[in-house]
């Protein structure tokens, strides 16, 4: 059998790639082997995402409870329409909204993928950044507003619904320009 | 074209400058994953939003104008290049394969010595790459951090309190931050203790991979070392965990390579001296016997053993030597057989070129 790159060469090397059941058959000989080893078949189309997709259909070796390992067929991101049964096959989020509709399964995800961390702990965008700042303090100032109310201080509430709201005017703000 | 001048045009300028540890560190790489918080990942794109990626960062850098010449950076589009041109990119280490070939609306900015390429609608919309010879982490991320905030001052990053820069493969989510250091390491090769050194550095939770990344056996000796996990650790903490690694290999490499000349000198002196002779005198060779010969007339380099050869010319060889750029200076397209020809037409070419 002549290689089927070159057509020149006797074939020497034999490669079977079974996906998902699909079989496909390779014959190519050693020189073009090496020449094109990085565009082959078999070498480099195994990669990470589909050792990532084996992970994340839930048949590792990483015992999972029932029902954490149950996905109802209708998760899917609204925003570009992925599946999560197709994040799951190709190993790849289609958005930044992926993360938010499939947020449920992730962290035992991210725990191998990432020796055991969940948490981003690194830099922080400086546009985001100082929003997000905002976004805890406001977290914050609504307990605090709660408590307050419930020990019937309300004049101090209303000092604090009032930071609120110029607080969630600015974010407002900051969202439209 | 004249060998000088395609050299010249071939190395990045910033490989021929010499950094730390250059006898085993021959570059440093930092990689930034970032992705536009308005637009979904390019592997949902359409053609319009991938359009605006590209329409949006090529603004915002025009916008920088009063950079330095030096700084600016030059676009090309990937469906405007030749195969080969993209080919040669890849050689470089300037474009991924990945951007080369499967990208659909690819694109890439470059300044003048190609220490800094951002990759638009690779696997996430900007990949921010930032090189340096030799040992120079905190140089590159420095780098790459400084044209991450360029960028962001113009668009809304994909980021997530929790989880950090959301990327489209969840191995890139947190810092998006890939670290590689890429070394020549002969000696332990030759004396057998890469073998272990490799699962020890593994199970520290770093990658060791061949020259040409993902699944491919080292050629020439070359290794590359990289983080692997980007998500529950700083910047900086990843960085200072590669470096520690990294300099206890170059410890183990120099206490290999004195072990070799002390207790084998006149084998290893053989050994060098053959593989130099092969490379002055071949006529017909394969990329893996030239990277192999290489290797060896780098270690004489750097050991003292052959004198008068210039230390770049196994980062120079190794990719001038790789079938995109021998079919560019040969101007054709080549079979194998005939690029092994002009290998080794190449090499000999090169090594006249020297001074001896």
């Amino acid at each position: 059998m002549n290689c089927e790159e070159c057509h020149e060469r006797e074939a020497s090397l034999h490669f079977t790639k079974i996906i998902n059941g699909e079989k496909t058959e390779f014959h190519i000989c050693e020189h073009c082997a090496k020449e094109k080893g990085e565009f082959l078949p078999g070498s480099n189309s195994f990669s990470i995402h589909q050792l990532l997709s084996g992970l994340l259909h839930g048949d590792g070796h990483v015992p999972n409870t029932p029902s954490s390992n149950f996905i109802p067929p209708s998760l899917s991101c609204e925003k570009c329409g992925m599946s999560y049964y197709q994040f799951a096959k190709i190993g790849r989020f289609g958005c930044d909204n992926c993360y938010k509709a499939f947020d449920s399964k992730l962290n035992p995800i991210f725990k191998r993928v990432h020796g055991g961390n969940t948490l981003h702990a690194g830099k922080i965008p400086l546009r985001a950044g100082s929003s997000i700042q905002e976004k805890k303090q406001l977290q914050q100032l609504k307990q605090a507003m709660q408590q307050y109310i419930l020990n019937e201080e309300f004049e101090k509430a209303a000092e604090t619904r009032d930071v609120i709201r110029e607080i969630e005017h600015r974010l407002q703000q900051g969202r439209d320009t | 074209m004249s060998l000088e001048r395609f050299i010249s045009d071939a190395i990045s300028p910033w490989m021929k400058r010499e950094g730390p540890e250059s006898d085993i560190v021959l570059s440093s790489r930092v990689r930034l994953a970032r992705n536009i918080q308005q637009y979904v990942f390019p592997i949902a794109a359409d053609k319009e939003s991938a359009h605006e990626v590209i329409a949006s960062i090529s603004s915002c850098m025009n916008e920088e104008k009063d950079a330095a010449e030096s700084e600016k950076l030059e676009m090309l589009m990937m469906e405007e290049l030749k195969p080969v041109q993209k080919r040669v990119l890849v050689e470089k280490h300037l474009i991924s394969p990945n951007l080369a070939e499967q990208a659909k609306y690819g694109a890439v900015l470059m300044n003048a010595d190609e220490s800094v390429s951002i990759m638009l609608n690779e696997e996430d919309h900007i990949r921010i790459q930032c090189l340096a010879p030799g040992l120079q982490l905190e140089e590159v991320l420095g780098k790459a951090n400084e044209m991450d905030d360029l960028i962001e001052k113009n668009v809304d990053y994909a980021f997530d309190e929790k989880r950090g820069y959301l990327t489209s493969c969840p191995t890139n989510v947190g810092t998006g931050l890939r670290a590689s250091i890429m070394m020549h390491l002969p000696a332990l090769v030759l004396t057998k203790k890469i073998s272990r050194i490799i699962p020890a550095i593994n199970q520290l939770g770093l990658a060791v991979r061949g020259i040409y990344g993902e699944g491919t056996e080292a050629q020439g000796n070359i290794f590359q070392i990289s983080n692997q996990m980007t998500l529950g650790k700083s910047e900086e903490d990843i960085m200072e965990d590669l470096a520690g690694v990294v300099m206890q290999v170059i410890q183990q490499e120099r206490s290999a390579r004195k072990q070799l000349q002390d207790g084998l000198k006149l084998q290893l002196e053989d050994k060098l001296f053959r593989s130099l002779g092969t490379l002055e005198n071949c006529r017909i060779i394969q990329s893996k016997e030239a990277a192999k010969c290489l290797s060896d007339v780098r270690l004489g380099i750097d050991l003292e053993i052959l004198p008068g050869i210039s230390k770049t010319i196994l980062n120079e060889l190794m990719i001038l030597t790789q079938p995109g750029f021998l079919q560019q200076y040969a101007g054709e397209v080549l079979t194998p057989e005939e690029r092994d020809i002009r290998r080794a037409t190449l090499i000999r070419e090169r090594i006249k070129l020297e001074n001896r």
